[in-house]
C-alpha cells in the first residue's frame, strides 16, 4: 500500500511538533524516519497510525484519504517502543488478540493455525504458552511484531523497534527484520534516532529536524551527499574546521581541499575520522597529538590544531604516534559548506 | 567483603541499642493498648453473659434490621463507588482535559473532611429547610432519614477509595496497552474488558474491599442523615451506639463483634491482595516484575 503525507501539521498545546511534512512512501518500501529527539518523527508515525490526529494536511493510504479514519479501522500494524504486550495474556493470546477482536469473524481453529504460522515466522515456535514476563526482550519484540502482522496490516509501523535492546540482539533483529520485510513485502515505516540502524535497514532514509524533513534518499545518497552540516553531523562523527573558500578551493590552517561551485567566503569543512591522516610534513593543519586511544582495529589519534580546533582521526594499528608529537593533519576527503552565519 | 564484616560499621542515625529497643518497646506497647486491647475487649464482653445473650442480641429484630440496612447500603454504595472510581481513574489517566488536577483534589476531599461535615451538608441540601427539601417533599420523595440519605452519605465518605487505588497504577501503566489493543482493531469496550480491567483487577478489588469496610463501618455522616430510628433507619454502627446508650453493654459488644469480624476479614483480604501486587506502593514497585506473572 502506497502511503502519502500531504503537508501534515501537528501542534501540541503551543509546541509545533510537525511543520507541514509531505512524504511519499512506495508500496513495499522500507523507510526509516531518522532524527534527534524532538524532531517529530514519532509524531509522524503516530499520525500515520491514527494514534494522533493531524491538525492540518492529509494522509493517503493508496488513493483513499485516511486522515480521519480512526486507528481501529485504519488497518495498520503498530509495534510500540516498549512492545506494549498484554502482560496477562500468553504469547499466543497476544498474537491472536487482533484476530479475535476483528470484525472479520474467524473460527478458533483458524486463529490457532494462524498464530502457529506467525510464531514460526518470528521463530518463536514452542513459546506460545509463555507469558511476556517470561521471555527475553528480543523475543518480546518479535512477539510484538507477530501480533502486529496478525491482522494483515496495510502498513507496518515500528516506533524505535530496537531502542530497548542491547547491541548484539539489536544487530540480529535488524537483519531478521530486513528478511521478514523481504519475505512479506509489506510497506514499512520505522522511527529511529540511531543513524546506523536507519542506514543498515532502510531502502530510504528520511532525516528530520524540528518537525521538518531535512533530506531524504537512499542510504548511499544521504551518506555520500549530505545536504547540510546537520545531516552530515547526524549521520556520524565528523571533525569541523573553519576556513575560507577562494576560487573553488577551501583552505583551513594550511590544508587545501576542492570545493567546486562554492562562492568565495567563510566556510566550514567537515571530515570523518577516517578521512584525516597524520604526517610529519605538510601540507596540512599543523597540530600536536594530545592522546592516542588504542582500539582493536585502529588507533584513534586526538590532536590539538594550532588553529584551536580539537580533531580526532583513526590510523592503522602499526603507526607509531605518541602524545606530544607535532606534525600535520592531512585531509584525504572532506565536505565543504558555506558558513552559516546563524548555526542552528 | 570479608574485611568489612569485621570492621565496625559506622553508626547510623538512631542505631544505638538503647534508643532502638526503647522505640520498639514503645510502639509495641502503644499498639497493644490502642489497637489490640479494645478488639480483645469486644470479644470478651460480647460473650460476657454467655452464648444465649449473644445469639439473642443478634437475633433481635432491631439488630437484624440494622444488619440488613448496613448490607443494603453497602450493596448500593460500593458498586456505585466502584464505577465512579473506575470512571474517574480512567478519565484522569487516559485523557487530558481542563480541570484534571482539580478533579484529583476533589476526589481527595472526603479523606480530609470530617464525615460529620458531609452529613450536615446533606441536611442543608436535602433537608426540609434545605435547597431541594421543599421540592422533594412536594413529590413525597424521602431522602433524609431514609435509605437514600444513608447511601448518599456513605458514598460521599467512601468516594476516593477505588479511584485512589487505581489512579497511580493506571498512571504507571500508561496508554500503550490500550493503544495497542485499539490499533489491533478492538473496540473501546472490548479494550476495557480485555486489556485494562485484567491489569488493574487486584488493585480494583483492593479498593473495593477497603471501600466496603468503610461503608459498613461509617458512623458520623450516617448518624446525621439517618435520624436513628430504631428498626427503620439504623445501620449497624448506629445500632451499637443506641444499645450502648441503653446500657445494654453485652448487646452493644455483640453487635460490635460483627463489625470486628468484618474488619478481620477485610485485613485478610487486604493482605492476600497485596501479595497479588495490589496496594498503591507495591503495585508501582512490582510493575515491571509483575509483567507476565500468571494472573
Amino acid at each position: 500500500m502506497k502511503i502519502r503525507l500531504d503537508n501534515v501539521i501537528k501542534t501540541f498545546d503551543t509546541f509545533r511538533a510537525v511543520h507541514g511534512v509531505s512524504l511519499e512512501i512506495e508500496s513495499g518500501e522500507l523507510v526509516a524516519l531518522l532524527g534527534p529527539s524532538g524532531s517529530g518523527k514519532t509524531t509522524i508515525l503516530r499520525m500515520v497510525a491514527g494514534l494522533e490526529y493531524a491538525d492540518g494536511g492529509h494522509i493517503y493510504f493508496g488513493d483513499q484519504d485516511a486522515t480521519d479514519i480512526p486507528v481501529r479501522d485504519r488497518g495498520v500494524g503498530f509495534v510500540f517502543q516498549h512492545y506494549a504486550l498484554f502482560p496477562h495474556m500468553t504469547v499466543a493470546e497476544n498474537i491472536g488478540f487482533g484476530m479475535s477482536v476483528s470484525k472479520v469473524k474467524r473460527s478458533k481453529a483458524e486463529i490457532v493455525a494462524r498464530v502457529q504460522q506467525l510464531l514460526k515466522l518470528v521463530r518463536l515456535e514452542g513459546l506460545g504458552d509463555r507469558f511476556p514476563g517470561q521471555i527475553s526482550g528480543g523475543q518480546r519484540q518479535r512477539v510484538a511484531l507477530a501480533r502486529a502482522l496478525a491482522v494483515d496490516p496495510k502498513v507496518l509501523l515500528l516506533d524505535e523497534p530496537f531502542g530497548a535492546l542491547d547491541a548484539n540482539v539489536r544487530h540480529d533483529l535488524r537483519r531478521w527484520l530486513r528478511e521478514i520485510h523481504q519475505e512479506l513485502g509489506i510497506t514499512t515505516i520505522f522511527v529511529t534516532h540511531d543513524q546506523e540502524e536507519a542506514l543498515d535497514l532502510a531502502d530510504r532514509v528520511v532525516i528530520l529536524k524540528e518537525g521538518k524533513i531535512v533530506q531524504q534518499g537512499t542510504p548511499q545518497a544521504v551518506c555520500r551527499d549530505p545536504k547540510d552540516a546537520f545531516v552530515l553531523k547526524f549521520l556520524g562523527d565528523a571533525n569541523r574546521l573553519t576556513g575560507e573558500v577562494r576560487a573553488g578551493r577551501a583552505m583551513a590552517g594550511g590544508a587545501v581541499i576542492d570545493a567546486p561551485g562554492l562562492a568565495d567566503g567563510p566556510a566550514e569543512i567537515y571530515a570523518r575520522p577516517r578521512d584525516l591522516d597524520w604526517s610529519a610534513e605538510g601540507p596540512g593543519v599543523a597540530a600536536t597529538v594530545t592522546r592516542v586511544l588504542d582500539r582493536p582495529g585502529e588507533r584513534r589519534v586526538m590532536v590539538q590544531a594550532v588553529t584551536g580546533e580539537a580533531l580526532e582521526f583513526d590510523v592503522e594499528p602499526e603507526r607509531d604516534i605518541a602524545a606530544g608529537q607535532a606534525g600535520f593533519v592531512t585531509l584525504r576527503r572532506a565536505k565543504v559548506f558555506a558558513l552559516d552565519e546563524n548555526p542552528a | 567483603m570479608s574485611q568489612t564484616h569485621h570492621r565496625r560499621k559506622p553508626p547510623r542515625v538512631g542505631d544505638r541499642p538503647l534508643f532502638r529497643n526503647s522505640l520498639i518497646a514503645i510502639v509495641l506497647i502503644l499498639g497493644a493498648l490502642l489497637i489490640l486491647a479494645p478488639l480483645i475487649v469486644i470479644g470478651v464482653e460480647a460473650f460476657s453473659q454467655g452464648w444465649q445473650t449473644y445469639v439473642a442480641t443478634l437475633d433481635h429484630p432491631d439488630t437484624r434490621h440494622a444488619i440488613m440496612m448496613t448490607v443494603v447500603t453497602a450493596l448500593i454504595a460500593v458498586p456505585v463507588n466502584t464505577v465512579f472510581g473506575i470512571a474517574a481513574a480512567w478519565s484522569i489517566t487516559k485523557f487530558d482535559f481542563p480541570g484534571k488536577r482539580l478533579l484529583l483534589v476533589v476526589i481527595e476531599i472526603p479523606f480530609s473532611v470530617s464525615p460529620i461535615v458531609a452529613g450536615v451538608a446533606y441536611l442543608f441540601v436535602y433537608g426540609l429547610q434545605g435547597i431541594f427539601g421543599p421540592l422533594l417533599d412536594a413529590y413525597d420523595v424521602k431522602i433524609l432519614f431514609a435509605l437514600p440519605g444513608i447511601v448518599l452519605a456513605s458514598m460521599f465518605v467512601t468516594a476516593p477509595f477505588v479511584a485512589r487505588e487505581l489512579i497511580p497504577l493506571m498512571q504507571a501503566q500508561g496508554r500503550d496497552l490500550e493503544e495497542a489493543a485499539t490499533s489491533l482493531g478492538a473496540s473501546g469496550w472490548r479494550t476495557f474488558l480485555a486489556v485494562t480491567l485484567p491489569n488493574v483487577k487486584w488493585a480494583l478489588l483492593y479498593g473495593v474491599v477497603l471501600c466496603n469496610a468503610r461503608v459498613m463501618g461509617e458512623f458520623g455522616a450516617v448518624s446525621i442523615v439517618s435520624g436513628n430510628i430504631r428498626g427503620q433507619t439504623n445501620t449497624l454502627p448506629l445500632h451499637i451506639e443506641l444499645l450502648y446508650h441503653d446500657y445494654q453493654a453485652a448487646g452493644a459488644f455483640a453487635s460490635a463483634s460483627i463489625l470486628a469480624v468484618l474488619a478481620v476479614f477485610t485485613i485478610i483480604a487486604k493482605v492476600a491482595l497485596e501479595r497479588r501486587g495490589a496496594g498503591r506502593r507495591k503495585a508501582l514497585a512490582s510493575l515491571p516484575a509483575s509483567q507476565g506473572t500468571r494472573p
